[in-house]
């Protein structure tokens, strides 16, 4: 139990998957002029990667790892290559799943989150949630954790850098900076408050 | 090669630019570009998917049904991701431990998808390569400008050779150690998008507030 | 129909993709061929260049043994004759500190070995500082001999950095005390900062440490701040690298480990003790 609640905080302060490893910056700059969207983008990060780190687990460890096969009478075979292109299906297929759910049961959250739904599909983040956990072969209580705290992480910074662009809404920002120059600055300082976090140890 | 065809290839380098206008691919230019020969392979590697995946795609342009387009375009790069990955490892083995995970994460580098998404999917084949060339072209001028300065800045060499000697190799130059960490990435990037919408006006992004200053023409008190 | 794309309509067989688009039948049609055509694809690169990938694979951990061995070898020829030359192959049991000859080590997968329950054993999280999470009972170390005295022993060692898991090979002196060298030939360490691990003038700063203190305890290690020359505990330690703070700690942490009880430890005091001869 220590031990998931030490990866969980890691995941989303130490190793935060958006200041620390700087995974999803794409959507991150991008997506961040409005609080409520980033809530939303955020949350609908969340969902993607607690389902999709957990099921690439399953797959890894049943399907493409050397030696994984053995169920099927195939103990030699090593897929492990096919990995990358499989991580990607299942994410896909999972944003498309939520989205068909959500259209049906949710209408209303299906609308305010509009278009960002199938961006998270591209999101390097919710990819490389995945392979972080083929690298430290997490087993399957370990990937369900972290996945839930590195998207938690991610829509953490996402939020945080909303809010910090809607304070300066009324500054005087100079005209070559507004926009993308000043929030790609403000992303440079926030990752360095995040750098604070590298030393601890749980 | 004809006028159109030049504003294609030319046009992402500086005016319609993936990272400093479009805000794509920003995440391998953040991680990789601590030194300049990684980000040169990086540039590579993501120029050959780049053209590749938009000349497949724009090949079989009018066979994709709509309803699985995004993951017909995900299935194509994620292939040509794994073989160049896999012909790196063959034949440039070095260099491929240098970069290993960020070769598979160019499959989620929202360049190659979104070129694929709103050029390779409605323009010929020939279009399609000039555009993902320029785009190709676009990115690794940022990405070779950020590196060399982080680079040159953060440890006095490029491409490894010693330009500026460092006092702890009894030279002159202090290293600047934040240039060396991801946020001076950030940074530069942020100056470069200042010092190009000066250059070119047209690009700059309109505020939603401006401040006006309000001339009394008496005093208040 | 434009000049460029797939004529698809004169070809028997092929009818189907001439079906429009939203066609059920031709959505299966794009489906399967392109997961067939791709599949194709993948695989024949990842097969046909498996052999090679191996080949450079194994040369390049050889050559780091025969570097860090202390025989500088330029190119394929040179690191296999200097391999057969001056090193010394043998399987040694962890727990004992004992070699097992009984086992061919020339085909043996340490990777293999990790994961099979029955040639390894898992690790509890506060047992497994480099959060290797098994541990094999059996690795391959490489020996360089004078005679009937071991004049070096090139211990394999691995554990965790920031993005991946750092292989290397930690060499140390006949008396089992002194590093002669230290390198890592695998890692996914981010390029042009987490990877100084495998960056020869880092990696020589380890040469002429002291793996172990007077009572024994492992004290090689990576420290911040910079190490203070005139310190006692100079001997033990080697500077980590500005900015890349886990990397660093990664490699503290496997050294910790593996001269320890659970890794090399038997083996090393052994070493001490029979005065290079095992």
């Amino acid at each position: 139990m220590e031990a998931y609640l030490s990866l969980f905080i890691r995941s989303i302060f130490i190793e935060n998957l958006a200041l620390s490893f700087f995974l999803g910056m794409c959507t991150f700059l991008a997506i961040s002029k409005r609080i409520e969207t980033a809530i939303g983008l955020g949350a609908a990060v969340i969902v993607v990667q607690t389902i999709t780190v957990p099921v690439n687990n399953l797959i890894f460890q049943y399907l493409l790892r050397d030696g994984a096969l053995a169920w099927a009478g195939l103990p030699d075979v090593d897929l492990s290559f096919l990995g990358l292109i499989s991580y990607i299906g299942v994410i896909a297929a999972i944003v498309q799943i939520l989205e068909m759910l959500l259209d049906r049961y949710f209408s209303s959250l299906y609308n305010a989150l509009g278009i960002f739904l199938p961006l998270i599909t591209v999101n390097c983040a919710i990819l490389a949630g995945s392979l972080f956990m083929v690298e430290r072969s997490y087993d399957f209580g370990e990937s369900v954790v972290f996945g839930l705290g590195s998207g938690l992480g991610w829509a953490l910074a996402l939020v945080g850098l909303a809010s910090i662009r809607e304070k300066l809404k009324y500054s005087d920002v100079p005209a070559g900076l507004q926009g993308l120059g000043i929030t790609f600055i403000i992303g440079g300082l926030m990752s360095m408050v995040f750098m604070s976090f590298s030393g601890i140890q749980l | 090669m004809n006028r159109e065809e030049k504003q294609i290839l030319f046009e992402p380098v500086v005016d319609n630019n993936p990272i400093t206008l479009q805000v794509l691919g920003i995440c391998s230019a953040l991680a990789v570009t601590a030194k300049l020969a990684p980000s040169l392979i990086m540039c590579l590697a993501l120029s050959v998917v780049l053209v590749c995946s938009s000349a497949a795609i724009s090949l079989i342009r009018n066979h994709i049904p709509t309803n699985i387009r995004i993951i017909v375009q995900i299935t194509i790069i994620a292939s040509l991701v794994i073989v160049v990955d896999q012909v790196l490892r063959a034949y440039a083995y070095e260099i491929s431990k240098q970069l290993s995970v960020f070769v598979g994460l160019i499959i989620t580098n929202c360049i190659v998808l979104g070129r694929a998404e709103a050029f390779a999917l409605q323009n010929p084949v020939r279009e399609s390569i000039l555009d993902a060339l320029g785009h190709g072209m676009g990115y690794s001028t940022i990405l070779i400008l950020v590196a060399t300065l982080r680079e040159l800045l953060g440890s006095g060499t490029l491409l490894g050779h010693p330009i500026l000697r460092l006092t702890r190799d009894g030279g002159w130059y202090e290293p600047n150690g934040l240039m060396l960490l991801a946020p001076s990435a950030f940074f530069i990037i942020g100056l470069l998008i200042w010092a190009v919408r000066t250059w070119k006006p047209a690009q700059v992004e309109k505020s939603q507030y401006r401040i006006h200053v309000v001339h009394r023409s008496t005093e208040a008190y | 129909m434009p000049a460029d794309t797939v004529p698809a309509g004169r070809v028997p067989g092929l009818r189907i993709f001439s079906r429009p688009n939203d066609d059920p039948g031709k959505i299966l049609a794009v489906a399967i061929t392109l997961c067939l055509v791709c599949s194709l694809l993948v695989a024949s690169a990842a097969v046909l260049l498996k052999p090679q990938q191996e080949r450079n694979q194994a040369l390049a951990i050889r050559k780091q043994i025969v570097n860090v061995a202390g025989y500088p070898a330029a190119d394929a020829d040179q690191v296999e004759a200097l391999f057969r030359q001056h090193i010394e192959t043998r399987l040694l049991d962890l727990d004992s500190g004992e070699f097992d000859d009984s086992i061919d080590p020339a085909g043996y997968d340490t990777r293999a070995a990790a994961r099979d329950p029955a040639r390894s054993r898992a690790l509890a999280p506060e047992a497994d500082p480099a959060k290797i999470k098994r541990r094999p009972d059996r690795v391959p170390v490489y020996l360089v001999r004078e005679g009937e005295h071991i004049k070096t022993a090139i211990l394999p060692v691995y554990g965790y950095g920031l993005w991946s898991t750092l292989y290397g090979f930690l060499a140390l002196a006949g008396d089992g005390r002194t590093v002669t060298g230290l390198t890592f030939y695998e890692h996914g360490e981010t390029p042009g900062l987490g990877d100084f691990i495998s960056n020869p003038a880092w990696q020589a700063k380890f040469r002429g440490k002291q793996a172990f203190d007077e009572q024994g305890r492992p004290r090689l290690g990576v420290i911040k701040g910079g190490v203070d020359p005139a310190s006692p505990a100079a001997r033990y330690q080697v500077d980590a690298v500005a900015g890349a703070t886990l990397t660093s700690r990664g490699v503290d942490k496997l050294l910790h480990y593996w001269l320890g009880d659970q890794g090399f430890g038997p083996f090393l005091k052994r070493l001490q003790a029979q005065g290079g001869n095992a």
